[in-house]
């Protein structure tokens, strides 16, 4: 093993001791919650109603949804702003 | 024609859930630095009362944070959905300042939230302050870069209007950064939030003295309370005053609507107590009030910080006032509508490949484009925002936000000569002030955009033109969905805290 190769592999033995530190700090911080795991639960259910529900099925990008590329994006928007779409 | 009732709706959707997410904000802005404060104190100390203390608040402050979490993110869904073209049309202004808050809020708020959670004992007693410390900046920095963006439709800088992409486009990032409007929402709005957790902080200890629980914990929170709020409370009063000034020198109908101003004039009084003459009409002689106590030169030293200024009427802003040099709205609505004609004639001759009209066209769009936006009203009065939600939210903002500086004070007193304990009604009215907080806060959102209509962007943008051609029924139908969940994440939250609190301050 080469000087460089040894002093790599130090340096990636630290960091995978400074990433197992970081995931034990987190895994005890969550072990050990009482109250934090029903406000978890709530931040979870909101997450699912906002971001699968609310999003998927009532809040499309209109935009997005309705045109290919910004040319046409910009093309719609400028027909509103030129009063040609009925706006 | 536009569709005012899809308008309505949108309108009344954003402003429903801008509404209920600002009960969550304020508390979060105002408590991490209590709570910062608090754990200065017991890193100083050494003294373990205020760990616990500190760690009570923490708690609540997590429930808030968890509650309020992602509210905001709505507001983001609405814009593609319900106001694409506004959208489209400041994407490029707005894409900076969402992503850099985005980012921040996710890194510092997120990493140095877990350390304060997570890490009592874990790790050392000045990397854990450090870590509070941060989530209270990091809180605060977010919502900068949203006032900023919320500035810039208060006051649009920066910026041109390309007509080939139909979309303001950022000319200067350091003026859309910097812009004054900007800095003094943003600082008038943390302020309120400072009180609103001081307010908090103050009622909830104050409801312990009633009940003659926890009391030297809760003494002592008060004390940090009341301090913190007495200097916010200053600091809200000052930074009021600036936001004031910034109105009237960009948005000066809004500040005529704050103060129920029709008829321009020097030496301007501000109106402390009135009611408004509900027959007064743009334009007529009937008197503005029908009774009213007036400080005298208020509004102009407000204003203009001169009490000689003169403050400009609706009257003024409508009808033009050629000695000040304020064109009447009809002109400016005869100018956006040539903006508007030429920017249609570009189009079509760009389209065609007629270079000479295109760049005659370009140059009378450019010539009027500063009226762009008036070219979409229909009548003159348009200009006027709501006079009477605008005036009463203001002065019963301005009412309320004096009650919590007199309730600061007369809090902190009564603590200092040992006297807060008999003070039974003085208590009663700390706690009973915490809705009040969170009312007055939501006036200050009310008089900020309700009295900037009809404007999206200042201007530039009606809202009537900021909406997409979605239905109605389907606005209809989130509005009332927004309804029902945020209420009941606001009874949650209410519960839950409630459910902490009565536990008592000891074993969080």
């Amino acid at each position: 093993m080469t000087a460089m190769q040894m002093i790599l592999s130090k340096i990636m033995k630290n960091n995978i001791k400074i990433v197992k530190k970081i995931f034990q700090f987190y895994q005890e911080g969550f072990q050990n919650m009482r109250l934090g795991k029903t406000l978890w639960g709530i931040i979870a259910i909101k997450f699912v109603f906002f971001f699968v529900i609310m999003k998927m099925f009532f809040f499309p990008n209109f935009l997005e949804e309705n045109f290919s590329n910004d040319q046409q994006r910009a093309e719609h928007v400028l027909k509103n702003l030129t009063l040609e779409k009925g706006k | 024609m536009e569709d005012t009732l899809l308008t309505d709706w949108s309108r009344a959707q954003f402003a429903l859930t801008a509404l209920y997410h600002w009960l969550f904000v304020p508390l979060t802005l105002g408590l991490s630095f209590i709570i910062a404060i608090m754990e200065t104190i017991y890193v100083k100390t050494g003294n373990v009362v205020w760990k616990e203390i500190t760690k009570f608040w923490m708690t609540l402050f997590a429930i808030n944070f968890a509650i309020g979490l992602a509210t905001g993110i709505i507001m983001e869904f609405e814009f593609g959905t319900n106001w694409s073209n506004y959208s489209w049309i400041v994407g490029d202004i707005f894409g900076a300042p969402l992503a850099i808050e985005g980012l921040m809020a996710f890194f510092m708020e997120s990493t140095f939230f877990a350390v304060m959670f997570f890490g009592w004992d874990k790790v050392s007693k000045r990397m854990h302050l450090l870590s509070t410390w941060l989530v209270a900046i990091g809180s605060n920095l977010s919502a900068l870069w949203i006032l900023i963006a919320n500035g810039w439709m208060q006051h649009p800088v920066g910026m041109e209007f390309n007509p080939d992409t139909a979309r303001f486009e950022m000319s200067n990032f350091w003026d859309v950064l910097f812009n004054s409007t900007g800095y003094s929402k943003f600082l008038h709005t943390i302020g309120s939030g400072y009180v609103m957790g001081s307010l908090f902080v103050v009622g909830i200890s104050a409801w312990y003295l009633l009940k003659n629980k926890d009391v030297i914990k809760a003494k002592k929170s008060i004390v940090v309370g009341a301090t913190f709020g007495l200097i916010t409370s200053i600091f809200l009063i000052m930074t009021g005053d600036e936001s004031a000034h910034e109105v009237a020198l960009h948005q000066p109908t809004k500040l005529a609507a704050m103060e129920g101003l029709y008829d321009g004039h020097k030496r301007a009084g501000i109106v402390a107590v009135g009611q408004l003459n509900s027959e007064k009409k743009i334009g007529d002689d009937k008197e503005e009030f029908t009774w009213s106590f007036e400080i005298p030169y208020a509004l102009s030293f407000l204003g203009y910080h001169n009490t000689d200024a003169f403050v400009l009427g609706m009257n003024d802003m409508v009808y033009g006032n050629k000695e000040k040099d304020i064109e009447s709205a009809k002109s400016q609505i005869e100018k956006g509508k040539i903006a508007i004609s030429a920017l249609k004639s570009y189009k079509e001759a760009k389209k065609s490949g007629d270079a000479v009209k295109a760049t005659d066209s370009l140059k009378v769009f450019r010539e009027h484009e500063k009226y762009f936006g008036y070219g979409y009203l229909k009548d003159e009065k348009d200009i006027v925002p709501p006079v009477a939600l605008t005036f009463y939210s203001f002065h019963l903002m301005v009412g309320l936000g004096s009650w919590f500086f007199m309730l600061f004070f007369l809090i902190l007193y009564f603590a200092m000569v040992n006297k807060l304990d008999s003070k039974k009604m003085l208590l009663r009215a700390a706690l009973w002030s915490i809705p009040l907080g969170y009312l007055a806060g939501e006036l200050g959102w009310i008089v900020a955009e309700v009295g900037r209509q009809p404007w999206a962007i200042e201007g530039m943008l009606p809202v009537g033109m900021a909406t997409s051609q979605v239905s109605t029924t389907a606005v209809q139908t989130t509005f009332w969905l927004f309804a029902i969940l945020f209420t009941a994440l606001l009874i949650a939250e209410i519960r839950i805290m409630t459910k902490q609190i009565k536990i008592g301050m000891e074993g969080h």
